[in-house]
């Protein structure tokens, strides 16, 4: 009797332990699942675009014919784009964020403002792009221009950058506040002098990471107008522009299998500069972290 | 002299200069009481940005129900603006059909990503692969529909051999592919928050690893867990280049996947790029539906944060 | 400017290490027992929570003034309140009067930054800023203006020799006070606060978390200091308060329980409550 009855406990715990592993093997399959399709992505395209990559491709603007189009024009659009977004993005941002960290005190305004930025975070790209369209290029005038589009997406990661700066701030211990304020030195000098210098590689990390998002966007551009078929670089910010994410989109969207080889040598180059941007940015922390 | 005079008298020359200094810091103190209201100012601009946003969704949209009737908008059933039909619902409808198999793909796959790296994954595998992971999150929505349409769609076609090129199923299991990080990340975290005392309990009562996910983890969990699906679903909707590569320029009211559709984002991105006219009917429709889309997403976002919120009450 | 430089070259020969002339300038100071700075009455409160209760306390000139008693009982509190670092709390109100050199500190004219460069902070865990040493130091003299490099090459020099601890760093000066060990960075610290040549110097358990070789390096700078400043430090170390300052004050929940002689507080205290924490009874 009692020998069965332990027969049969063992055997449900065999059951039990079995399903246990099978569940492990299904939930690690699960996972590779997400890493397979990233493989695949990053074959894919490299496969596609690697044969269009040559030093034509990098030296030339957009073109009627697969072999002689570029993404010179492209590129240097971008890095104009993203030289306006970070100006205008991390002067506002990081300003915004030493408000908000420093100054404000515990009110129901202040918590509005916090509130206002996380959902701001939520907000699909695409509105910004339609926000800029009516701001940027028609109430002041912009255009279709570089300053409209950079504007715009200087909006759009701006969230991103005031949340990088705050938990940046914040991890700057009072320690060092209180060293300055006791030195006699006033808010505003232990800010600048003390407190933002600490806080500068999270800041710096958070800005590239909130770039290199900006920087592959490509839906509310395409709204305030990048154009697709632009041949010489924008001389001003008033200029008429293109855009890396652009181009591919353009090409990717064309029916002839040649133009998808030009888009996914595009596609390389893009990925290249973010991973150079994110490098960048793991480097930045790695020294920090080191440093403390 | 005197040293022990001289010493002090060199006292007080540090001091000295700082007092002569205080003298002229005039410009300093200005600056201090011009910094913060700067600062405010910038901060104002992100509520700006708010209200500018609503400000253009809310004015383009009421310049266009003085052309269309809002009751024609939100309960016609063809969308066909260049012949003057303006029924959203193939939008919405396109909207949450793809948002629908991104669910179905990402929800399973990111929750059990995230029962892998909280319970099962030892700490070296995780700190491994979770950044890979994330690695997801962070490529181009372009990249994603370039890979939609001349892979994935490829890839369907061969299972399914009558599938179009533009098709809901390729674009919706890609932004599938694309939120998968988000539900992995978000319900990860939250997993791990669960304290290790209440496994523990479980475990001691002799407990396998799988049934303490099911009747201990998971639970406790369970908002957070939510609130990352939420969040990702908003996300979903408003994702914008995957379907406009992948899924077609269709308006087109129906639940079967194979079939070419329009998302409202895909469609501005359409109007946008076409010859739309300042002032036309169709540039005033933008605005109408990218107001849809926003209160869609707004929704989403403030469920997600009631629902984190009581989460973060019951510890 | 070359006057001052003439001068702190004197002092570097003359007003620190030359004995005799501090020690009769020291029994000047204890004749004269001028005060530095006077409490009066002051209450504190963190919210609706009282911290300190009427103090009333003449810290005298140029001697080293002990402020003891159990966890929680007010010690921080106070001596931040003195500089007015307390403040940095928004809940915290005051009332009564401090004077420094017979100036009422709480009064608005008096400024809160002016007040901070004549009475300077050390503080329980060293808080170098994650700069080098010489910026450091010549952090307090920069802020208050003083640009010039010679002149803050002659500061720095001698607030670390001050500080005793040039000799160690006069060849890593540009090196990142981040890199020093605790006592150093303790040293820098006493260095950057002497950069303005402040008049107090309060410090708020400064030894606490250093090693005894440190400890006692920090003691004996404490003795040199109090030739020119007048020292407030706060301490759980009985021995340490017996061995190194002058005056004594033992705190006990948010009240001045004592405050007299060192010797005649530990040999011959007059409240019962101040006995039976020197005999270890409680606390
Ligand atoms: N920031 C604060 N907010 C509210 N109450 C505080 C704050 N800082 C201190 N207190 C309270 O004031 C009282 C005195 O604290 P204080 O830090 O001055 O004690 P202390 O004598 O320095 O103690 P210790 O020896 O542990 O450093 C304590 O009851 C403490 O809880
Ligand atoms: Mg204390």
């Amino acid at each position: 009797m009692l020998g069965q009855n332990e027969e049969g406990i063992k055997k449900r715990m065999e059951g039990r332990v079995l399903k246990n592993k099978i569940m492990a093997g299904l939930f690690f399959l699960a996972t590779s699942v997400g890493l397979i399709f990233l493989v695949l992505l990053f074959y894919r395209v490299l496969t596609q675009g690697i044969g269009y990559l040559n030093w034509n491709y990098l030296t030339s603007g957009p073109a009627p014919y697969p072999e002689e189009a570029g993404i010179w024009v492209g590129m240097i659009g971008s890095i104009m784009l993203m030289a306006i977004v970070a100006i205008f993005s991390v002067i506002i941002g990081v300003a915004s964020a030493i408000y908000l960290e420093e100054y404000a005190s515990q009110n129901k305004f202040t918590e509005f403002i916090r509130v206002n930025i996380s959902n701001l975070a939520g907000v699909p790209s695409i509105v910004f792009g339609l926000l800029g369209l009516t701001f940027f290029v028609y109430i002041f005038n912009f255009g279709y221009t570089l300053i409209a589009g950079g504007l715009t997406m200087a909006l759009l990661i701006l969230p991103v950058i005031v949340v990088a700066s705050q938990e940046a701030l914040r991890s700057v211990p009072i320690d060092l506040h209180q060293a300055s304020l006791g030195m006699g030195a006033t808010k505003w000098q232990t800010i600048a002098r003390v407190i933002l210098p600490a806080a500068l590689p999270g800041i710096l990390t958070g800005t590239i990471i909130a770039l290199s998002r900006a920087i592959g966007e490509t839906a509310p551009l395409i709204i305030v107008g990048a154009a697709t078929a632009i041949y010489t670089l924008p001389d001003s910010l008033l200029a008429k522009y293109t855009a890396m994410p652009i181009q591919i989109y353009n090409w990717t969207a064309r029916p002839q299998e040649e133009w998808q080889f030009v888009a996914g040598a595009g596609i390389i180059i893009l990925l290249a500069v973010l991973l150079l941007m994110n490098s960048i940015a793991v480097l930045i922390r790695n020294k920090f972290q080191q440093r403390l | 002299m005197d040293k022990g005079l001289q010493s002090e008298g060199n006292k007080l020359n540090v001091q000295d200069l700082i007092e002569r200094n205080k003298q002229k810091t005039t410009f300093g103190q200005r600056i201090e009481k011009v910094i913060p209201w700067f600062l405010l100012l910038c901060a104002i601009i992100s509520v700006l940005t708010t209200v500018g946003i609503l400000f253009t969704l809310l004015r383009e949209s009421i310049g266009f129900f003085s052309n269309v009737s809002i009751i024609d908008f939100y309960t016609g059933t063809s969308w066909s603006p260049w012949s003057g039909e303006y029924g959203v619902a193939p939008l919405i409808g396109g909207t949450l059909l793809i948002t629908l198999i991104a669910t179905v793909v990402a929800v399973p796959l990111g929750l059990m990503s995230a029962i892998f790296l909280s319970e099962y994954a030892n700490d070296k595998v995780r700190r491994v692969i979770k950044p890979i992971l994330e690695v997801l999150a962070g490529i181009p929505t372009v990249v994603y529909g370039y890979f939609a349409l001349t892979f994935v769609t490829p890839m369907f076609q061969s299972i399914i051999p009558d599938l179009g090129i533009f098709n809901a199923l390729s674009g919706g299991f890609v932004v599938g592919i694309m939120i998968i990080p988000m539900v992995a990340s978000l319900s990860e975290d939250a997993m791990n928050s669960v304290p290790n005392a209440l496994r523990e309990g479980a475990y001691g009562l002799g407990a396998t690893k799988l049934e303490v996910v099911y009747k201990v983890v998971l639970p406790a969990a369970l908002s957070g867990i939510v609130a990352s699906i939420v969040l990702a679903i908003s996300r979903a909707i408003g994702e914008t280049m995957i379907v406009t590569i992948a899924a077609g320029a269709t308006p087109n009211l129906t639940f079967d996947p194979t079939e070419s559709i329009q998302t409202m984002t895909a469609f501005i991105v359409q109007a946008a790029t076409g010859d739309t006219t300042f002032g036309s009917t169709i540039y005033y429709s933008l605005y109408a539906v990218g107001m849809t889309l926003f209160v869609f997403t707004l929704g989403m976002n403030l469920l997600a944060q009631y629902i984190s919120r009581k989460f973060r009450e019951e510890y | 400017m070359t006057k001052i430089s003439e001068e702190t070259q004197e002092t570097r020969t003359g007003g620190l290490t030359s004995k005799p002339v501090v020690d009769r300038k020291d029994k000047q100071q204890k004749r004269e027992s001028k005060n530095v700075m006077q409490v009066e009455d002051l209450n504190l409160w963190y919210g609706s929570n009282q911290a300190l209760y009427e103090i009333n306390m003449d810290v005298p000139e140029k001697r080293v003034t002990a402020i003891i008693g159990p966890s929680g009982c007010g010690k921080s509190t106070f001596i931040k309140t003195l500089n007015r670092m307390v403040e940095m709390v928004p809940i915290v109100k005051t009332s009564g009067s401090i004077k420094y050199r017979d100036q009422d500190i709480f009064n608005g004219n008096f400024k809160q930054e002016y007040l901070r460069t004549k009475v300077g902070m050390v503080f329980q865990s060293p808080n170098p800023f994650p700069k080098s040493v010489y910026d450091n130091v010549a952090y307090g003299p920069r802020v208050h203006g003083i640009k010039k490099k010679e002149v803050l090459d002659e500061i720095v020099e001698k607030s670390l020799k001050d500080a005793a601890i040039w000799d160690e760093l006069k060849d890593r000066l540009d090196a990142n006070a981040y890199g020093l060990s605790g006592g150093q960075q303790q040293r820098v610290c006493i260095a950057r606060a002497l950069a303005v040549e402040p008049d107090v110097i309060l410090m708020d358990e400064p030894t606490s978390s250093l090693d005894p070789i440190s400890t006692s390096k920090v003691e004996e700078l404490v003795q040199e200091l109090k030739k020119k400043y007048s020292i407030i430090i706060v301490t759980h170390n009985m021995q340490q308060a017996a061995r190194i300052s002058d005056k004594t004050a033992f705190f006990l929940n948010g009240e001045l329980v004592e405050f007299a002689e060192t010797d005649d507080l530990f040999q011959n205290p007059q409240d019962k409550r101040t006995e039976d924490y020197i005999t270890g009874r409680f606390g």
